[in-house]
């Protein structure tokens, strides 16, 4: 159920100038972030730096769903309820090591 | 003028209450919710009810707005059986209270099963009281599975979908939610659910019909001026008047207003 005229009403020739330098800023934040996990030793392998690197290469895939396909990436992809509550809060990326899988 | 359909004011201060109804707040809706931490008896939530429909509705009055409630034991406190099946035993007393519009929020939190269980068991609450449902679907890695199961509970519970609204949808669950027929909430968090440009563009892709946009403000990162920060954003796109007021007023109201209790200051 999408919207048939689902156009951002921003002028094409306004919208990145609009909104340019406010997400230029997130990504750097999110170099800055990366070189700070690297420079304080973390592992490799943490899954949601694992996550994060998936998300990011899908930037770079054409579309109008970008935001969709990330939160999928994040996402926990399994159908049954678990046994029992681990915790109360989220981390923000499906563990694939976790015991429910 | 704006409705905030879902908000936390008891961990709010009075201070919000005022830029609120200086932001064109008329009316709120406040669903029961996890404390930040577990109560220890049923007793800590009588009064826990006590304060969303005596205490709440007076101090929301003093700035002009109306404040109405939704009553269940959320699903971070399902877990316990004994514990949640106590405290539905004592809603039913307080439904026939005027603030009252029905059972919420309900749904699940780490998607287990006793939380699934307690939620259904709140949907034949709901049942057999002939009430409204606000849903919270889960939080971040959570939700996507958490709002399948959900989904697929009421749809197995038989309720009326426009009488159900499945809130904090983002971009991978609201199209679920609205295929199916329910009513979707957005909910404007800064770090952990939309921002406002994001609920904007779901507004553009995905229409006006069943959704509402709320602050969902709490004791965490929450801006309880989430809303009327997304009218500006939608009216900055040039977005109409008529659309702005549809989603963050008309919207709700249709919706709020099947409970027969629900009225604004404006009205």
């Amino acid at each position: 159920m999408t919207n048939p005229d689902e156009r951002c009403p921003v002028p094409a020739d306004e919208v990145v100038g609009r909104y340019f330098l406010e997400h230029r800023a997130k990504l750097l934040d999110i170099a800055a972030f990366l070189d700070r996990v690297e420079r304080a030793g973390a592992p490799d392998d943490d899954f949601r730096i694992e996550a994060m690197h998936r998300a990011i290469d899908q930037l770079g895939v054409k579309g109008h769903d970008r935001a969709r396909r990330i939160q999928e990436i994040f996402s926990d992809p399994s159908l049954e309820p678990v046994d029992a509550a681990p915790m109360k809060g989220a981390l923000g990326a499906h563990d694939p090591e976790s015991a429910d899988d | 003028m704006y409705i905030d359909p879902h908000v936390h004011m008891v961990s709010r201060t009075t201070d919000d209450y005022e830029r609120m109804a200086l932001a064109g707040c008329v009316a709120i809706t406040e669903p029961a919710f996890w404390a930040g931490y577990d109560r220890s008896s049923a007793a800590g939530f009588f009064d826990y009810f006590r304060t969303l429909t005596e205490y709440e509705p007076r101090r929301a009055a003093q700035y002009g707005i109306a404040h109405h409630t939704w009553l269940c034991i959320n699903p971070k406190e399902a877990e316990d059986l004994g514990l949640a099946r106590e405290v539905m035993s004592i809603i039913p007393e307080f439904l026939e209270r005027p603030s009252v519009l029905g059972i919420g929020e309900i749904g699940l939190n780490k998607n287990s099963r006793n939380e699934l269980r307690i939620f259904e068991e709140h949907l034949e609450l709901a049942g057999r009281h002939d009430q409204m449902i606000l849903i919270h679907t889960p939080h971040l890695e959570d939700k996507l599975k958490g709002t399948r199961l959900i989904l697929d509970a009421l749809d197995d519970a038989g309720v009326d979908p426009g009488r159900v609204l499945v809130d904090h949808v983002e971009e991978h669950t609201v199209e679920l939610v609205l295929d199916r027929g329910y009513w979707a909430g957005m909910t404007l968090y800064p770090e952990t659910k939309c921002t406002p440009q994001r609920a904007a563009d779901i507004f553009e892709v995905y229409g006006q019909e069943r959704i509402w946009i709320n602050s969902a403000g709490d004791w965490g990162p929450s801006d309880p001026l989430a809303v009327p920060k997304c009218q500006q954003e939608l009216r900055s796109r040039g977005h109409l008047e008529e659309m702005i007021r549809k989603v963050s007023f008309e919207n709700p109201l249709k919706f709020l207003s099947q409970s027969g209790k629900f009225r604004t200051t404006s009205s």
